[in-house]
């Protein structure tokens, strides 16, 4: 764990992002092309799709530090694989639910439909993201009970559900 | 399931034996990376994380001398460099440049990671110290995801050599000839019961003006005749399956109640037709004429054959007809029990050009088209002024007299937020060319409204100064509303064009005897369903969208999905044609070269670990996923794979990984991007 939350004041947020290679990785390449500046928090991670998102991955953001996790999917009925997607709108959907309980706030994680044009709303994204995490503060882990082993992750079974 | 400890950094061993010794080539990019990121220090925290041998900083890492730093490390006897990081610029640019590099020098060319810190941070991080940081991170955690890459092949699917063209427009007909003519065998599909497209209803084309169906006429007979050509007019894909190299496809063959093969295209049964004179609207007229039920669409039609329409004709609607057009056919041709036939078809590849639809400007109501009789719309002046047309290439209005005045009113359904946001880019053209022809036809006055001349391309311009020579008249500003409502004695009896001349700074009122609506070029209706059957995408317009804008428009983001024309985005006939030249190279190249390299990052199962839950089947898109009864496990066809790893997300053994995007690699970079920084 991290030694963040020490001052708030000088804290920076360290948020890691899951980004669909189609859509919001090109659509955060495009935010650099175009030279849209935005706060340096965000660590793009880049998967083939947003329905690669194994609900674990976000998981393992936070126990590794990280204070938001931001997810970019292509928008509803553009997935480059048909419908991933919709399969990760509905993980994340379940998986917020269960953050929740863990009391991990809702906005430290955050799904996003931004394109491989919409440069703008990487930039925007990354942002707001930023600056809703600076206002929840550090994610202090530790006070939270949280399963002894990996193998136990409670989102390792039934996020699914089968579908 | 991973195990390892946060921080530990024991080397582990690969399969192969080997231990990881990374090398890291941090890019300046000249100044684009340097400006805004220390790479020395980013270069000294390289060599201090784990693992990493070699950590160096250039210029350009992309050029020659920067490969050769790599190679030369990969070769080294003493550092024996064999996992490679490139710090620089998005995978997307250089991944496949450096994949080669360390393949050049006996590296398999997936222990390759990228840490995109110039689009990802340099670019987008005015603060050195905040980008350096940033960099830091990205940085360890490539270095931390390539310890865990492993070797892979691409893989090598052979590509059927015939083609399948959907749509017989213009830049259809000329990629069904260009690939035709290179010897392979095409498939040319088109939902009309005759190929042309819109460029058979026109009379002349800009800025050459000469004539549309003299240009034309001879590709759409070569394309009947071509003995590699297989036409199917009055057909749709009904089905794609497949991929790549490998597509099945359905096409739905719609009845046209007569034979094609033995109708040789005499019109004795259109004249022997019960209806004497023509009753329905023409759809190739664009309702400017009449046919009768059993009708061939216009006398150059490919193929020439008749069409009986369902809806009119009194024996399919009725059953009670004394059938005279099959009496009086001498071959027998027409078949009223003809019924829809599905073909189907292997290819490897496909080029979609399904062209456009004009803009219907009754959506556009403040210009009155079908309030009042003579407002037209440009396709139906079209048909007015071609000599095969409805009048016989005299421009008239609907009650037969010449009009004295023509108002031709721009950027209908185009540049317009309440409709199309888009300039349609052909109609400032064409209106110029209707503006001459129709002047030339009825010596009137003729009046342009336009918001700007947008004339780009090769004597266009020029054409623009010829027309302006002739006299007709421009008015600069978006035309308000054509009404009839007359003020004075001038506008009686007349449409009124109401237009802010923005040159002069009042408002005009311009009577004219006939208003021509420039109508913008739109997506079709059912585009959107097209591009999901062949599994691409839509703009938020409905036009296809291409894989790059710049560097690659023919491509789609389907692999041997070709796109040609209007339907990628409003076009004129020089730059379809040119892009259906491009999708037909594309295609031919990958025929020559036989067969096509799939990027290995497919979905396998572990047999171990699967349990047989069946959760992973339902998931796959592509019905890559099956169940071994026998085994009691899931199995993937990973020639049907795609490499989403929604499977591999939702397995709640862990038994379906995805290659190159493993867990573990995923965990190492999520540990990487995090654990230093």
């Amino acid at each position: 764990m991290s030694d963040n939350g020490s001052v708030k004041n000088n804290w920076e947020p360290r948020i890691v992002a899951f980004f669909c290679n189609w859509c919001t990785y090109t659509g955060a390449d495009l935010a650099g092309i175009s030279r849209m500046q935005y706060r340096p928090n965000t660590r793009v991670i880049r998967l083939m799709c947003s329905g690669r998102l194994d609900p674990q991955f976000i998981m393992k953001a936070f126990r590794e530090g990280a204070d938001g996790v931001l997810v970019g999917g292509c928008h509803p009925g553009d997935c480059h694989y048909q419908e991933g997607n919709y399969k990760a709108l509905r993980r994340i959907t379940l998986l917020k639910k269960m953050l929740a309980q863990m009391g991990i706030e809702e906005g430290r994680l955050r799904l996003e439909w931004i394109s491989a044009s919409e440069g703008d709303l990487v930039q925007k994204a990354m942002n707001s993201m930023a600056e809703t995490i600076r206002e929840l503060g550090p994610l202090n882990l530790a006070e939270i009970p949280t399963p002894h082993s990996h193998d136990k992750e409670p989102v390792a079974a039934g996020v699914e559900g089968g579908a | 399931m991973y195990e390892k400890e946060i921080g530990m950094t024991t080397p582990e061993l690969k399969p192969n034996g080997e231990k990881s010794r990374i090398g890291v080539y941090i890019c300046h990019c000249g100044t684009n990376i340097a400006k805004t990121v220390d790479v020395e220090a980013l270069r000294e925290f390289a060599e201090k994380l784990p693992d990493v041998v070699a950590a160096r900083t250039y210029k350009f890492v992309c050029s020659d001398p920067g490969q050769k730093m790599i190679r030369d490390d990969i070769q080294d006897p003493d550092l024996k460099v064999n996992r490679v990081v490139f710090v620089g610029c998005t995978p997307r640019l250089h991944e496949m440049t450096f994949r080669k590099v360390i393949s050049e020098a006996g590296l398999n060319e997936y222990y390759l990671q990228v840490a995109n810190i110039r689009e990802h941070v340099s670019w987008v991080t005015p603060d050195k110290e905040e980008g350096t940081e940033k960099a830091k991170a990205l940085l360890a955690g490539a270095v931390r995801r390539v310890h865990e890459h492993e070797a892979l092949e691409q893989r090598r699917v052979p590509v059927n050599p015939d083609v399948l063209i959907v749509g017989g427009g213009i830049a259809g007909i000329t990629a069904a000839l260009t690939i035709a003519d290179a010897g392979k065998k095409v498939y040319l599909v088109e939902r009309e019961p005759s190929i042309g497209g819109y460029m058979a209803k026109f009379d002349k084309t800009f800025p050459t003006l000469d004539c549309s169906a003299c240009i034309l006429t001879p590709k759409m007979s070569s394309v009947k005749s071509h003995p590699n050509i297989t036409l199917w007019a009055y057909s749709e894909v009904a089905e794609v399956d497949g991929y790549v190299g490998n597509f099945k496809i359905k096409i739905r063959r719609k009845p046209r109640y007569v034979d094609e093969d033995t109708c040789a295209g005499c019109y004795d049964c259109v004249e022997a037709c019960v209806f004497k004179k023509p009753k329905f609207p023409d759809e190739f007229e664009v309702g400017m004429g009449l046919r009768k039920p059993i009708y061939i669409p216009f006398p150059q039609a490919t193929p020439l054959k008749a069409v009986i329409d369902p809806n009119t004709c009194l024996q399919l609607t009725t059953g009670k007809c004394k059938q005279s057009c099959a009496e009086v056919c001498s071959k027998n041709s027409i078949n009223f029990d003809q019924v829809e036939e599905i073909k189907e078809i292997e290819v490897g590849t496909v080029i979609l050009a399904t062209g456009f639809k004009a803009f219907d400007p009754v959506r556009s109501p403040e210009y009155g088209y079908g309030k009042y009789d003579n407002v037209y719309t440009s396709v139906e002046v079209e048909r007015l002024c071609n000599a095969a047309g409805p009048t016989g290439g005299n421009v008239v209005l609907r009650d037969g007299t010449t009009p004295k005045s023509i108002a031709i009113v721009h950027c209908v359904g185009s540049r317009d937020k309440k409709t199309n946001a888009w300039c349609s880019r052909a109609c400032c053209m064409y209106s110029l060319k209707l503006a001459h022809l129709v002047k030339e036809r009825t010596d009137g006055e003729v009046f342009n409204f336009y918001i700007d001349m947008r004339t780009p391309g090769k004597s266009y311009e020029e054409f623009y100064d010829k027309i302006l020579d002739e006299g007709v008249h421009f008015i600069r500003g978006r035309a308000a509303e054509v009404r009839n409502w007359a003020l004075d004695e001038a506008e009686e009896g007349k449409l009124v064009v109401r237009a802010e001349d923005s040159m002069m700074g009042v408002v005009r009122r311009i009577p004219v005897d006939m208003v021509i609506l420039s109508v913008g070029l739109e997506p079709h209706e059912d585009a959107n369903e097209v591009a999901r059957m062949f599994n691409m995408s839509c703009g938020t317009e409905g036009w296809f969208t291409e894989r790059h804008p710049k560097l690659a428009p023919v491509h789609t983001f389907t692999d041997g999905v070709f796109i040609a024309g209007a339907c990628q985005g409003p076009k004129d006939i020089p730059d379809s044609v040119s892009q259906a030249g491009a999708a037909a190279s594309e295609v031919l190249a990958l025929i020559d070269k036989g067969y096509i390299e799939l990027e290995p990052n497919t979905a396998f199962i572990d047999e171990d670990k699967c349990s047989g839950c069946h959760t992973c089947i339902a998931l796959c898109p592509y019905t890559a996923i099956s169940f071994n009864e026998e085994k009691g496990k899931a199995e993937i066809n990973e020639a049907l794979c795609k490499g989403c790893g929604t499977c591999v997300a939702a397995c709640p053994a862990g038994a379906a990984q995805q290659h190159h995007f493993t867990d573990d690699q995923i965990y190492e970079e999520i540990e990487g991007v995090l654990e230093y920084v």
